[in-house]
């Protein structure tokens, strides 16, 4: 078996596994002990992948397997990762795995919770070693819904009803992503020939100008939507404001980057004149997101709703930068995807471990939370300077990024657009610092909270390595950026040619 | 004629042969030994589909009447192998006491409704043809008021025959107007003629919806609800694979042969009945309590896709149309089959009744969602590629405003759909359906639906035994 596919096997494995098992201890250390040899799995993966870029192997994608699946159709069972893609495998494996140990204390049909949990994940290491639309397309539908059954049985407020809402409009963008999917394949072959899924063999040819400015709005919306693209960010505050804390980490962290994912390397890599012809509408519209996300998160008080709405701020921010064709704003798009995806399950886990213990969300009716929890305290102070863009922390390096590269766009349009998402950046520092503010500081308003424990030792795992990350990423950019930027390169070179 | 010459018909003949080895046993088996009445049916069907597995000889019959091909060969054991499913399912509720001195009419009426759509699946000329739709509609109003004793089941069998008959009617009317238009009912014959006159165009229109009311396409769906609701729960889910996949099998290939020359007809037929169909079904599905009469128009609203793959009029076509047919199936008769079960046990059959389903039956309510996500097509099950290649079929041919309006029905099927998957798991009950037993054969056919469902799509296999038989206008 080639290692790519041990990505689905090793989770198909451990979902196997606790299939077998009642017992929730057990079902809790087989889930943790899979996640752990996935993510042992990828940090391998990446080293190999480094001694082979070193090695001089140039070759767009690496450790390829491709076997025909579908002849009548030509699908194949694709596989195979570049630097961006597993820079975002990397993502996913460390938020699954801090994923497991911030659900710890979830008592209620365990196994099962876990089962669909790792099934999620499973989708999206799937979508994101595919290099066949089709096999794409079946694990971005794969890794949406369990999301209906995380949400609605484990989750809180009224979960039944974000359950459905979210499900239904992520799978009617997905609808959309269909018929943008089928469009692509029956015109990659505009001279004649074989027609393919394979989008590096897309890629490389020009699907007819017409076609294009019919499909490039459907799988741009079909990602986008999944990306919370305003108008259709609604199903984001209320589903992660209903999920379980593992759900929203691993929602908020990498399933929207799906969406950021796709539009990048597929809507816009495969149909770049499109592309271009229409980005002022998209453009205007990610730019409201970014702006209308903060605006929305100064104006909510519940801490899930706060991070939410910020979601749909950053996540504007990356549909931004995979309109900007330009090296460098694309890069900065995927920094920004693995900085978010970071910064945000961080603060989803904090606030389910804070809510777990205060039974509240509210921040009003919190306050003083830093004399008696003081390690999540201070977590969440970091979490909150990192998502404001402090120096030293990954957030800095993926906007700074995307606004250097937006900002050599010599178009008047595009130089206000970018000074009005940089505004949102302002915006965030406001809404980050007031709830912190409230939350940790002042007097304690409960006097019952003065008894509420600090992090246990799983709290502790999840919220050190999530810290340590993004310090990481923040001071030591280099690696990560380089290897972004060097492995966009074809793909955008084509871009720019054609 | 030479008497091996009839091996051809060998399909036909097996089946024979089973009801009348089924007749034999029924004049020596007593009224309490019932049981084994069931077992030999469910076996001697088990042997007649493998029998149809093994190598044929293509061939025609009287003149052509009869014709036996690769296809029709494939076409029919597509149909036994639901028809075997749904054998043993139905073999929990046989052996309730009502229905104590009745079981095997159960098979026998079955059977010569299969012995008719076999007949309209080979059929050479519109004659056999009509023959083989009246042998597969009649013993079916039998079979709908199987229940004697309740009145919605003598209701809906007198619902169906009656429009059953009309249709039956207008379509005979169709047929005589190609008759004359072309001077003969043979279909070799008839192709020559076509040329797109209007009494051809009015012919056609007639005998689509002769086949329309057996697949159920808006505007002959009228019947579907109230039939499926008032008929045994078995037998609706009979109606709804069996009957329904044969005539679209029958439709596909006619539609591609005898009626090639007029494709731009029919294409625009087909374009309204499917958007129409998908359409009305899924609206109608969302109110739906009775589960009964939700996979009713749940199976209205399946047929439409299903005109996707028609309509494309390619091999590909064909193939997904087939290949869908089969899945429907699987999933189609999951669906149906915990329905059953849970009548059976507890006559409960609203969807609110399946309220917290999940604590007390973990493993039924797991084939519940199975099924109901192939319906929807959700990946890895076989309903997604299912409806993935009908999309594509479409699309192919430049349909995409049409594949983009069955997508979007598809997202209304998925929220009805998940209403179910609500009561089920999401919704927790004080006093929640308990814990039901099957015997033996149910859990077999259960478990081969699971099979079928996680099975058809995964392994490419099962679509290329498909397509290797299927061909294009």
């Amino acid at each position: 078996m080639d290692r790519l596919s041990l990505l689905i096997w090793i989770p198909v494995a451990t979902m196997l596994l606790i299939g077998m098992f009642k017992d929730p201890k057990k079902v809790r250390l087989i889930a943790a002990g899979g996640m752990a040899v996935q993510l042992i799995q990828i940090l391998f993966l990446l080293f190999a992948f480094f001694a082979e870029r070193n090695a001089g192997n140039t070759s767009e994608m690496l450790f390829v397997t491709d076997v025909v699946w579908y002849k009548s159709l030509n699908i194949h069972y694709a596989v195979g990762i570049d630097g961006v893609s597993v820079a975002l495998i990397l993502l996913t494996g460390i938020i699954i795995f801090t994923g497991i140990f911030a659900s710890w204390e979830i008592e209620d049909r365990t196994q099962e919770f876990f089962i669909t949990l790792i099934l999620l994940a499973t989708g999206v290491f799937g979508f994101f070693i595919s290099l066949d639309l089709f096999t794409m397309f079946m694990f971005y539908e794969l890794a949406v819904i369990p999301m209906y059954l995380l949400i609605g049985i484990w989750g809180s407020g009224p979960k039944e009803y974000s359950a459905m809402k979210l499900t239904l409009m992520l799978m009617g963008a997905s609808a959309l992503l269909l018929v943008g999917v089928l469009g692509i394949y029956f015109n990659s072959a505009p001279d004649g020939g074989e027609l393919t899924f394979n989008f590096i063999e897309i890629s490389k040819i020009n699907i007819p100008e017409a076609a294009q400015y019919f499909f490039f709005p459907l799988t741009f919306v079909g990602f986008g939507v999944l990306a919370a693209m305003y108008p259709f960010h609604t199903w984001s505050p209320d589903g992660h404001a209903s999920a379980p804390t593992a759900v929203s980490m691993l929602h908020a962290g990498v399933l929207m980057k799906l969406g950021g994912y796709g539009a990048l390397r597929i809507a816009v890599m495969l149909m770049p004149e499109a592309a271009q012809g229409m980005a002022w509408f998209f453009i205007i519209l990610a730019t409201i997101g970014s702006v209308y996300g903060a605006l929305g998160a100064v104006a909510q008080k519940d801490l899930k709703y706060i991070n939410a709405y910020s979601s749909v701020s950053h996540l504007g921010l990356i549909l931004f930068a995979a309109l900007m064709f330009n090296q460098v704003a694309f890069e900065g798009a995927v920094l920004q995807m693995i900085s978010h995806g970071l910064i945000t399950a961080l603060f989803f886990a904090l606030i389910g471990m804070i809510y777990s213990r205060t039974h509240t969300r509210n921040i009003y009716e919190m306050g003083g939370l830093m004399k008696v929890m003081p390690i999540l305290g201070v977590a969440y102070m970091v979490a909150g300077f990192a998502s404001l863009g402090l120096p030293g922390f990954s957030a800095f390096v993926a906007e700074m990024t995307i606004f250097v590269g937006a900002f050599q766009n010599d178009d008047l349009f595009i130089r206000v657009a970018t000074i009005l998402v940089i505004s949102s950046i302002v915006i965030t520092a406001v809404y980050i610092l007031r709830a912190a503010a409230i939350m940790l500081f002042g007097q304690i308003k409960n006097k019952e909270f003065e008894l509420l424990p600090d992090a246990r030792w799983y709290d502790k795992v999840a919220v050190f390595i999530l810290i340590a990350v993004i310090a990481g990423m923040g001071m030591f950019p280099g690696w990560l950026a380089d290897m972004i930027y060097n492995d966009l390169t074809p793909m955008f070179s084509r871009i720019i040619t054609n | 004629m030479e008497l091996s010459k009839f091996l051809v018909m060998r399909s036909e003949l097996s089946l024979l042969a089973v009801v009348l080895i089924l007749l034999i046993a029924e004049i020596f088996s007593s009224k309490s030994n019932r049981n084994a009445i069931i077992n030999l049916a469910t076996g001697l069907f088990l042997l007649h589909t493998i029998l149809g597995f093994l190598p044929s000889v293509e061939g025609q019959l009287f003149g052509g009447m009869y014709q036996h091909t690769g296809l029709s060969e494939m076409m029919k054991s597509v149909l036994n192998i639901g028809v075997l499913i749904l054998f043993m399912q139905s073999s929990g509720w046989l052996k309730q006491e009502s229905n104590k001195g009745k079981v095997t009419e159960f098979f026998m009426l079955t059977l010569s409704t299969l012995i008719g759509m076999y007949f309209m699946i080979s059929a050479g000329d519109f004659l056999m043809l009509y023959l083989g739709l009246e042998l597969a509609t009649i013993p079916l109003a039998a079979l709908v008021a199987y229940n004697l004793k309740e009145m919605k089941s003598i209701e809906a069998g007198a619902k169906f025959i009656l429009l059953a008959a009309l249709s039956s009617g207008i379509m005979l009317f169709g047929i005589s107007l190609i008759y004359g238009s072309s001077g003969s009912i043979y279909y070799a014959d008839v192709i020559g003629h076509m040329n797109m006159n209007i009494l051809q165009i009015v012919a056609l229109t007639f005998f689509l919806s002769g086949l329309a009311f057996k697949i159920s396409l808006v505007p002959f769906h009228f019947w579907t609800a109230d039939v499926y609701e008032g008929a045994p729960t078995n037998v609706a889910a009979y109606l709804s694979v069996i009957s329904k996949g044969a005539a679209s099998f029958v439709l596909v290939t006619l539609l591609f042969t005898v009626f090639k020359e007029l494709f731009d007809a029919w294409e625009v037929l087909l374009y309204a009945m499917a958007v129409l169909t998908m359409t009305v079904g899924n609206l109608f599905a969302l109110r739906q309590q009775n589960m009964q009469r939700f996979l009713a128009f749940s199976s209205i609203a399946q047929a439409g896709f299903i005109l996707l793959g028609i309509i494309s009029g390619t091999h590909y076509g064909m193939s997904t149309v087939i290949y869908f047919v089969l899945v429907y199936i699987f999933s189609n008769l999951g669906a149906f089959g915990v329905v059953a079960i849970v009548l059976n046990a507890s006559g409960k059959i609203n969807m609110d009744d399946y309220k917290g389903f999940y604590q007390t039956n973990p493993r039924l309510s797991l084939v519940m969602l199975l099924s109901l996500f192939s319906l929807a097509g959700i990946p890895p099950i076989a309903g997604f590629f299912g409806k993935f290649f009908l999309f594509a079929a479409a699309a192919e041919q430049g349909y995409y405003w049409l594949v983009i309006i069955a997508v979007l029905n598809t997202i209304i099927s998925l929220y009805y759909y998940l209403l179910v998957v609500k009561s089920i798991f999401l919704e927790r009950s004080d006093n929640p359906i308990a814990l039901i037993k099957s015997d033996f054969l149910t859990k077999t056919s259960i478990a081969l639906c699971v099979i079928g469902v996680l099975a058809a799509g995964v392994f490419s296999q099962v679509f290329d035994w498909v397509d290797l038989y299927s061909w294009g206008m």
